[in-house]
């Protein structure tokens, strides 16, 4: 799985740091989000799924990688 | 489909705001959540509009960008006073509107929320971890030297979040007293539009003298830097320091005394924490839930368009306000939601609002809960209510943010 930020949409309000820490980072000029990882571990996923429903802005997205 | 205008949809209610029991939203509020989660609702100036108070709804709506925070039609106090305040801004001190983020919306509010929400990060917030203990280690001592019974809202509710703001800002703080009165001032909706001007005026000037102040002699605080960037203009700096002294203390002041009424109302919650202080950062986010002080709902939204919502049509100018206390305490998202269960995992409440105004200060109000109450059941494990729980004063129903007056506690 593949986590993705859109920053357009980001408000920087922190909640994936809160939720996964482990995954997520903020901008420190802005508070937007950074992400510290790009693929998401089966370990990591539903700490990453809980930081994706988290998100108040709807900025977050797990994907599956593109086969080709 | 249902519409406003339309004769054959629901008769349009008052938002039911008087509670039967302090902790717990009116019940009339959890029969209009369960059967008409959006449904018209009357404004007090009489604007006809909309009451969303699910959880899923109200989510939707706060992060629904054909939405504005401008020119809301407030659901507490007098229409008539409330309108007659607006428009007293608008003509008379209308740079009072500038730099406010809860008046603002895109690209205005993209462009200021990002110049300050890097002071407010959860990594920027964690750096102020150690002047809050000193703060509420002090408040602590002041309890020992004052004596039991104190009260719990002026001695420790009130200065722990103003004393932290000080701090922050680089200010000294016996100017706390200069953001305290005038906000709370404002806050009250049983006054009029006339006194009510004065203290938002007041709290404005003072924003502006602080400014001056850095401008001359800069010293390395939020303030300080916005100036030195160079991004804001005067009015806006001004405009953000006076939304930042009013937002960022009374909000966790009436969170501190409202929480620790509930936790010290029931012996087996404060015993939980004693028991489990490793549970206190969840125990707080709790508390956040089940008190939800914003009880009359988030500022309302006004549609930008004729528009269609979850398969309501929404005419353009109408407002819709979301009742957060009524999504907080929805039991689709809550199992057993009126239960105060500081064990349960309480994720996404909707305490702080959600979307794109979701609150800049919810990290620092967080870590100031969670030390105030750590210290708390550290230092005064046997702290307990004066008086009886029906004795506590709680502010009237008409304000912004619920909660007690004042909380007298011994130990």
């Amino acid at each position: 799985m593949q986590i993705m930020a859109d920053q357009d949409t980001c408000v920087g309000a922190g909640m994936c740091v809160l939720t996964a820490p482990d995954i997520f980072g903020q901008n420190e000029s802005d508070g937007r989000v950074v992400l510290l990882v790009r693929t998401i571990s089966e370990e990591a996923r539903a700490s990453a799924q809980d930081a994706v429903d988290s998100c108040p802005s709807g900025a977050l997205t797990l994907v599956e990688p593109d086969p080709s | 489909m249902t519409d406003s205008t339309d004769p054959d949809g629901l008769a349009p209610i008052d938002l039911p705001i008087a509670r039967e029991c302090p902790f717990d939203p009116p019940a009339e509020l959890g029969r209009i959540r369960d059967e008409h989660p959006i449904c018209p609702l009357h404004y007090p100036d009489d604007h006809l509009g909309w009451l969303v108070s699910n959880y899923h709804l109200g989510r939707a709506l706060l992060g629904d960008s054909r939405f504005s925070v401008r020119h809301p039609h407030l659901v507490i106090g007098d229409g008539y006073q409330n309108a007659r305040l607006e428009d007293l801004v608008d003509r008379e001190h209308p740079e009072m509107r500038v730099g406010n983020l809860l008046e603002v919306d895109p690209p205005e509010h993209v462009r200021l929320r990002r110049l300050q929400a890097g002071y407010f990060t959860v990594q920027r917030v964690a750096e102020y971890r150690e002047d809050i203990e000193e703060i509420v280690s002090d408040r602590l001592d002041a309890f020992e030297a004052v004596g039991s019974p104190v009260d719990f809202v002026k001695e420790f509710a009130y200065p722990v979040p103003s004393l932290a703001l000080c701090s922050m800002l680089g200010i000294p703080a016996e100017d706390r007293e200069r953001f305290e009165r005038p906000t709370a001032e404002v806050a009250d909706f049983g006054t009029t539009a006339d006194e009510r001007i004065g203290p938002l005026r007041e709290l404005f000037d003072y924003a502006k003298r602080v400014v001056d102040r850095k401008r001359a002699r800069p010293t390395g605080d939020i303030i300080s830097e916005l100036i030195q960037g160079g991004q804001m203009t005067d009015d806006e700096i001004v405009g953000a320091t006076s939304f930042i002294f009013s937002a960022g203390h009374e909000t966790t002041a009436t969170m501190f005394g409202f929480a620790a009424f509930a936790l010290l109302s029931d012996r087996s919650r404060w015993e939980y924490l004693l028991a489990n202080p490793e549970r206190i950062d969840n125990a707080v986010e709790e508390l956040l839930r089940y008190l939800t002080i914003f009880h009359v709902g988030a500022v309302p939204r006004t549609a930008t368009e004729d528009l269609e919502f979850e398969g309501v049509r929404i005419k353009k100018g109408a407002n819709v306000t979301v009742s957060l206390a009524g999504a907080n305490r929805d039991p689709l998202q809550y199992p057993e939601p009126d239960v105060l269960d500081l064990d349960r995992d309480t994720g996404r409440h909707l305490a702080f609002g959600s979307g794109r105004h979701i609150c800049l200060g919810q990290h620092l109000a967080r870590l100031e809960l969670q030390i105030g109450f750590r210290a708390l059941t550290e230092r005064f494990p046997t702290l307990r209510l004066a008086v009886g729980t029906d004795r506590v004063p709680m502010r009237p129903f008409d304000v912004g943010a619920y909660g007690v007056d004042s909380l007298p506690v011994e130990w």
